[in-house]
């Protein structure tokens, strides 16, 4: 009698939780990838935990306060590890619809991914999509702020090229007349003490031309 | 009064300068596709010949012209003869039209830049689509770096007839370029004399610790290995040979006008052959440096992009068969695909559309130019990288320099010949020069921002300097040798000058071989040219998530011929001038000797 109760319990239960069924989703776990060496094996322990979570999940939904581990059934376990689990009523009978699952996950989605050090890649609830990260947009873009700073410090050093620029110019207008009359004076004296001298003509360099006039202002009196 | 011309503060502001100018962005993007494309290591014997038969022959000859004449480019030639300032002017609108669209790239080189100082970087995944169910369509399609690229940077549209609107953030960024560039020729030869120092050895500091890190990253070596392996066959390839002085040719960036100003400002016993020789060899040496960094980053790329693939198809498979995490890896796919393959047929039919074939090599191949290499390439490389903000800044801060340096040259090019003019430089103070050239060039430059704008830069990239500047050394060369007297004066003036006799190599080069191999440039573009008919375009499909091919429309044809015409007819138009001038003054009677 016991025996033929418990083979129609598993009956009914293999019917609840099958690939594809009703109501079932899949979870596929990548454990290896997500721990490398600390990767830990997949044993009914850790099966009972993802019942526990899936129960408690469910739990926090309203009107399903009741959810106890054992409506929870798992069933084809894979070597990926790969499994289908469906949630039952409390009389074992129905299964909890997939939105209400889905929705409870979702909201749960962290705390069952750290209780498997996992994330959302390496603990994938097919059909569940995860909700994507908003971006964070700071108020004011990063490379503004940067190209204000570029900006100022070139407009500031051009300005500071330019101003001495023409600030060099002003002393040079203003000195080399004064210099100029000094050198007129000097060669006046030169001249006229030894005729066209040579120190002269070096000093302008290039400006043969300016000596010659120079000359010539000075004998056309004469 | 007289100024005395400014001179360089020593000679190695001059050989600065020259490199600066000379080692641009087309040393590193352009120089390793063509290694690649060309036979890899057996590329670097045309680039070599080139470089001893071409490049020192010319590169001698603009530094020995500047040297000696002591003006900017229009006055050079109008020493030689007052018909020939012609070449002088078609010099300085080529320089014009390349800093118009040069700076463009600085732009984005700040662009970047300034987007490097966020984590994670911004190229380095999509954006979530307007109603944050997942990626957005077109990085979808295409990659994150193409979007970033195509979107966010140039907010591209599909055809060049949509041009758009100014985008304000490229602007932004050109005024800063022009404003920086404006900073560093301000003063003449005693800034850019300054400024050169870093613009030639920053970009070499970058490219050392680039090495150290490419060489180090994983996958390198597959990378230098497939691109350096010669294929000796291809030297039998014509095209390789024309690259290979195509390459050269416009590296040194002869026939602008640049190497002439720059060497008028130099002492005139300075020894310009020393020069031009070291100057030339730096240049390739830089290429070459720059193709080992270039093809690590490729090799790593590649890598990646091949291992993620696979990771891909174990995946896959791994989930369709419900297999052991872990259990396929690289080495034993083949062998579990067979497996899988006989075992369960039916099902291993239902995944096989979607296992991709992983090459490596098919990703080597992707051979990739021009603002295509530094601006998707690379970036898609560095954000694989630890600590990629770093290496990004770093990448971006070298493209700034070698690019500013390069644009030091032009405007160089364009403000010798006005500065040395004195009607203008009577009236108008040399700041105030500078600043209206970049002024003007900022405004035209805006073009360059709106959404069509990359195509534009195209145009002008593809057309505005090439066949006129093998047009305008050509005509440089045939005054030298034919019209000055090669043997006659220009040797002896050179003899005088530096004090020793000059070698018959460089007679020979002058007289007969470089000019052939001119000749024969000219020759091979005008019938490439011709023979391809229409010309056409690589324009964005946003639907797709790549680069259409398209024909140009009959205003952008125009606007080429535009382009080519203005700068050569200015030979012709301006040889003809002089000679109506020279007929009216002697109908006019005066016998004066200008």
């Amino acid at each position: 009698m016991l025996w033929l109760l418990f083979f129609l319990v598993t009956a009914i239960h293999a019917e609840l939780c099958q690939p594809d069924a009703k109501n079932a989703f899949k979870v596929r776990l990548s454990i290896k990838t997500a721990l490398g060496d600390k990767a830990y094996v997949w044993d009914a322990n850790e099966e009972y935990l993802f019942k526990a979570m899936i129960a408690f999940s469910m739990r926090k939904v309203p009107n399903r306060g009741t959810t106890d581990i054992s409506h929870v059934l798992v069933c084809n376990v894979t070597q990926r590890v790969s499994f289908w689990f469906v949630v039952t009523d409390p009389s074992k009978n129905h299964t909890l619809p997939a939105d209400e699952i889905q929705l409870a996950v979702r909201m749960n989605r962290n705390r069952i991914n750290n209780a498997f050090s996992l994330n959302d890649q390496t603990l994938e609830f097919l059909k569940i999509p995860s909700t994507l990260a908003p971006p964070t947009d700071p108020s004011v873009p990063i490379w503004i702020i940067i190209f204000g700073v570029i900006f100022c410090i070139v407009i500031v050093a051009i300005t500071l090229l330019v101003l001495s620029g023409i600030w060099q110019r002003r002393r040079k207008n203003k000195g080399p007349s004064e210099v100029d009359d000094v050198e007129d004076k000097c060669e006046n004296t030169i001249t006229i003490e030894n005729g066209i001298s040579s120190d002269s003509m070096d000093m302008k360099g290039w400006h043969i031309n300016d000596t010659f006039m120079t000359e010539d202002e000075r004998l056309t009196p004469l | 009064m007289e100024k005395a011309r400014p001179l360089w503060a020593n000679p190695l502001q001059f050989v600065f300068a020259c490199i600066s100018y000379a080692v641009g962005l087309g040393n590193v993007w352009r120089f390793p596709y063509l290694c690649q494309m060309y036979g890899g290591g057996s590329f670097l014997v045309p680039y070599l010949i080139m470089l001893v038969v071409e490049g020192m022959p010319l590169l001698y000859l603009e530094l020995a012209v500047g040297q000696r004449m002591r003006q900017g480019s229009i006055g050079a030639w109008r020493s030689i003869s007052p018909y020939l300032s012609g070449v002088g002017v078609a010099s300085v609108v080529v320089s014009f039209f390349l800093s118009m669209y040069y700076n463009v790239i600085n732009a984005w080189a700040f662009w970047y830049l300034f987007h490097s100082f966020q984590d994670p970087l911004p190229w380095s995944h999509c954006p979530l689509n307007s109603n944050h169910t997942g990626y957005d369509e077109e990085c979808e399609l295409a990659s994150s770096t193409q979007y970033f690229w195509y979107r966010k940077t140039l907010n591209i549209s599909p055809s060049i007839q949509e041009s758009g609107s100014v985008q304000w953030e490229p602007a932004l960024c050109l005024v800063l370029a022009w404003l920086a560039v404006y900073l560093c020729i301000l003063r003449g030869t005693a800034s850019t004399g300054k400024v050169v120092y870093f613009t030639a050895s920053l970009p070499y500091c970058v490219l050392i610790i680039y090495l150290v890190r490419g060489l180090t990253l994983h996958g390198a070596t597959n990378g230098l290995a497939y691109m350096f392996t010669p294929k000796m066959e291809q030297l039998a390839n014509p095209k390789a040979w024309i690259n290979a002085a195509t390459q050269i040719f416009f590296s040194l960036g002869l026939g602008f006008g640049s190497l002439i100003a720059f060497a008028s400002y130099n002492e005139p016993s300075s020894n310009c052959q020393r020069h031009a020789v070291v100057v030339s060899l730096i240049n390739s040496a830089t290429s070459i440096f720059a193709s080992v960094v270039t093809f690590s980053i490729y090799g790593f790329k590649a890598t990646f992009n091949y291992e993620s693939c696979l990771n891909k198809v174990i995946l896959l498979l791994t989930n369709a068969f419900d297999l052991e995490d872990g259990f396929l890896t690289a080495s034993n796919l083949e062998q579990v695909k067979g497996y899988l393959a006989s075992t369960y047929p039916s099902q291993y039919n239902e995944v096989f559309p979607q296992i991709k074939n992983c090459s490596l090599e098919a990703e080597l191949d992707t051979a990739v130019q021009g603002t295509g290499l530094a601006f998707i390439v690379y970036t898609e490389a560095i954000k694989n990288m630890e600590v990629s903000q770093l290496w990004s800044v770093l990448y971006f801060f070298m493209l700034l320099m070698l690019g500013i340096g390069s644009m030091l040259g032009n405007t160089a090019a364009i403000l010798t010949p006005l500065t040395d003019s004195k009607a203008i430089s009577r009236r108008l103070p040399k700041e105030a020069i500078s600043g209206l050239l970049c002024l003007v060039s900022c405004v035209i430059g805006m073009v360059f921002t709106t959404e069509a704008g990359n195509y534009w830069f195209d145009i002008f990239n593809d057309y505005a300097a090439t066949l006129s500047l093998l047009l305008i050394v050509l005509v440089e060369i045939g005054a030298v040798c034919y019209v000055y007297g090669l043997r006659s004066r220009f040797a002896s003036d050179l003899q005088a000058m530096t004090g020793r006799p000059l070698n018959w190599y460089w007679k020979v080069m002058w007289a007969g071989v470089s000019p052939l191999i001119i000749i024969s440039l000219l020759l091979f573009y005008l019938s490439d040219y011709i023979l391809t008919g229409t010309l056409r375009y690589q324009a964005w499909d946003a639907s797709q998530g790549q680069l259409v091919t398209k024909d140009y429309p009959t205003y952008a044809l125009v606007v080429i011929g535009l382009l080519v015409a203005s700068s050569t007819m200015c030979i012709p138009l301006v040889a003809l001038a002089a000679f109506i001038l020279r007929c009216l003054k002697r109908g006019g009677g005066t016998t004066s000797e200008v």
